[in-house]
Parts: C-alpha cells; structure tokens; sequence
C-alpha cells in the first residue's frame, strides 16, 4: 500500500508513546498492562514429579534434568519486554530461570548443530536458529513476578525469546532438539513466519 | 507469498448488540478464506501513527471478495471504539489475510461438531455454522453458547434461525447475569456438569471441538472436554483477555 494512506477520521491513542517506551514498541503492537493468554488447545497439568527437561539431537550424549535439578541450576532474573504477533506489547516482564547459554554447557554440540526446535507437553513445537538461543537472548523460565509460573502461561515452565514474537517461548516446554537443518513448528506450518523478528514485522510468511 | 495490504470498503454495518457491530468490508484482492480465520486491520493518522489489529471473520466463505467482521466495542479499546463511533459505510482501511490454519472447521469434516463461545467468541463459531449451512452439511453439531444478558446475544435470531432447519444444529445457551421471564435455558458460567448434560450422546469420543472466549471459560471448557473423553489434539482453543480492542 502506498505509504500516504490515512484512515479517515483515525487518529489513535498516544499514551503508549511516552518517553518511557520511545524504541521499544515495535510497529504495529500496542502495550498492554495485563497479561493475556493464547494457547492452540487445552492446558497440559504435568505433575513435577513427572516433569523432565531433555536436550538432544547432535549432541555427543543427550541430557536430562528432573525438575528438582533444573531447577537447581544457576538462575538468573530477567526483566524483558515481550511482543506477542496478535499485536500486544508487555514491557518489563519480569522471570526467574536458567537461560540457554547455562544450559547448554552441559552438552557438546555438534558442529553441524544451526538450528533448535522446542517441543511441550500437548505436542506443540516451535523453531528457533541456534544462535537466536544464545549470548544471554533465551532462557527457561519457572517465576513469573514472583510466583511460580501459571500453567495457562506456560507453567511450570516455558521456554522465552523476547526479542522474537511470543509464540516462539513455548509454553510448557519440556525439550530442545538441535538439527542441522530448519524444521518448522507448530504455528509456522500454519502460515506465521519462519523467524518472527517482531522490529521487522515478521509476523507471517512472506513478510 | 507475502499477504499483501489492500484498502477494504465498509459496504455495510449491522448493529447486533448494544455493544457489538458487525461491517462488510470488499476487498479488491481477497484470495478467500476458511471458516474460523482471522483478518487484519491497520489504521493509519494523519500523522503516519498506525495501529493494527486482527478480528475473527463471522461470514461462511462464498467465493466472493467480501467479509464481514463482527466487533466488540472494547472500553478503553483504541481501534474498537473508532470502529463503533467514527466508520460509517464508504469508509476505507488497509486489511490483509486470511490469517490462521489451525482454528479451522473444514466442510467436509465428518466428525460430531462442538462448538463452545463465550461472548463474543461467538464470532469464529458463527463462520462456522453459516459455512455449515451454506454447503447442507448434516452431521451432528452442538453450540454451547455463554452470554451475559439476553441483549448481549449476538446472532440470537439466525441462531433460532440455523437450529431450526433440521440439519442436526443444537443450539443451547446460558445467560449468566440476568436472565428474560420465562427462560428457559442455563443461568449460570459454563461448568463440568453442564458440558456433560449438553453433549450427554453427542459422540464426544470422535468429536471436534472449537472453544473460543475469554480466558477462564476457555480454560474450564477445555480441560472439562478432555475429561468428557474428547481427545485433547481434537479440542481447539482461541482465547482473548480483558486486553486489546
């Protein structure tokens, strides 16, 4: 479309473009305060006791925590914003976890090792190139402000890529197999973007 | 293939409650879309400003480059409000889609149907039973639908309407606020036992279900679906919070 259309009569909220927020909403999102949630299906009920995080694929030997251990691993907070692709925007989302780089010192990657996909309880999965997931960009969070993570977010633990669109943090989440080659997940078989860069506007095939 | 932008027609508004429109938008270039798919809107200031937004496409696919969306008003909404109070028909904005592939009901799905709204989750649903009844599909199909007030009912007379044709529709409703003299349907929130009275024999085992509504109604219908014995990969859930508009 061309750049000098202008919806009749539009003129839109300004709030959100306050000073505090200046280079951290990307187009086409607004901010949000609460927290809303989307899922594809029901919310899977894992009891801890059975809960497992597993790595595998081409790694020299896959690895598997019980949740006692995980969460035993060096934790860190992380406070984040995080864009979702139905348009809202949180800022200074705050969650305790492990992230990636920690994680993945406990495995010997393959060279051929480029890509990652995340998979849950409930059967979804989601994609993510290997380097998206490290350098401090990813983690496993179990707290969210404080609490542990509730299950129609995630919980007990879901996996966060703040700087891709949301459903790139699988909810849920129970392990992460690395490929060499590309392999979609869920709702990138259903026509959303391959990578989901949300300051590129990456929100579904094509784009 | 990108989805590409193009200016949407307003060629019809239809007020169906007091808080919900619905608008029949042309678009020049729309490839068609399936039922329970989704379009985006962006509007754009004088300014350069733009906000988007996406919106549940109520109409059945017809083959013709037309939709019609059904909005809630959203207090405190930023695009929502615009929509009730400023479009009027001959009005423009930029739209692309169809978006979605997973909350879907295809036509020739030969499986007992379940369908459970709340509000304005209505909307995708309804896409559903139109495109159900456009093609004369018969197989058993049941609406469970959650509503504050009888005048918060959207769609209630075509509902009566589509339940009536013998085609294997049942429509059942709860009014959770207040309820008309003489009602005759449920008067509370959507509960365990009143899924399993409404799809008491609706052949849950081989069901497909579609549940789309605020949070904790989604949340309730979906898990107490699984432990009617509805496969979990068969339950298909959209949600929307307090947030958006």
């Amino acid at each position: 479309m061309s750049e000098r259309y202008v919806t009749r009569g539009f003129v839109g909220r300004r709030a959100e473009t306050a000073a505090a927020t200046v280079g951290r909403v990307p187009p086409g999102q607004y901010v949000t305060s609460d927290f809303p949630v989307l899922s594809a299906g029901p919310t899977p009920h894992t009891a801890l006791s059975e809960w497992t995080f597993t790595i595998d694929g081409l790694l020299a030997a896959p690895v598997t925590w019980r949740w006692d251990e995980f969460t035993e691993l060096p934790t860190q907070d992380f406070v984040v914003d995080i864009s979702c692709v139905t348009k809202w925007t949180k800022l200074n989302t705050r969650w305790r976890g492990v992230s990636l780089d920690r994680l993945l010192e406990h495995v010997q990657l393959e060279p051929a090792a480029a890509f990652a996909v995340a998979w849950s309880d409930g059967g979804y999965t989601t994609n993510v190139p290997l380097p998206d997931l490290l350098n401090g960009q990813a983690f496993v969070a179990w707290d969210y402000d404080g609490r542990p993570l509730a299950p129609e977010h995630g919980g007990p633990a879901r996996l966060v890529v703040p700087h891709l669109y949301f459903w790139k943090s699988a909810k849920w989440v129970r392990g992460l197999r690395l490929l060499e080659r590309d392999q979609p997940g869920f709702w990138e078989s259903f026509g959303y973007h391959n990578r989901g860069d949300p300051w590129r506007e990456q929100r579904y095939s094509g784009d | 293939m990108a989805l590409a932008w193009q200016l949407a027609t307003v060629v019809g508004i239809r007020l169906e409650t007091p808080h919900v429109k619905s608008y029949a938008l042309e678009l020049p270039a729309w490839p068609g879309h399936r039922a329970g798919q989704h379009v985006d809107l962006r509007l754009t200031a004088e300014d350069g400003y733009q906000a988007q937004r996406s919106y549940s496409i109520a109409s059945a696919p017809t083959g013709a480059p037309r939709v019609e969306l059904t909005v809630e008003r959203v207090k405190e909404g930023e695009v929502s409000p615009f929509l009730h109070d400023v479009v009027v028909v001959g009005d423009t904005f930029e739209a692309r889609g169809p978006i979605g592939g997973y909350f879907v009901w295809e036509p020739d799905a030969t499986a007992p149907l379940v369908l459970v709204a709340g509000g304005s989750g209505i909307v995708p649903l309804m896409a559903m039973l139109r495109h159900r009844a456009t093609v004369g599909a018969n197989a058993p199909a049941t609406l469970l639908y959650s509503s504050r007030t009888a005048s918060d009912v959207i769609y209630g007379a075509e509902l009566d309407a589509l339940a009536t044709r013998g085609d294997g529709l049942r429509v059942v409703q709860t009014l959770t606020r207040q309820q008309p003299p003489g009602w005759s349907g449920y008067r509370r929130r959507i509960d365990r036992a009143m899924l399993a009275e409404v799809l008491a024999g609706a052949g849950e085992n081989a069901a497909q279900a579609f549940v789309c509504g605020p949070t904790p109604l989604v949340e309730v219908v979906a898990q107490g679906l699984v432990g009617l014995g509805v496969p979990a990969q068969r339950v298909k859930t959209e949600r929307f919070g307090p947030s958006g508009g």
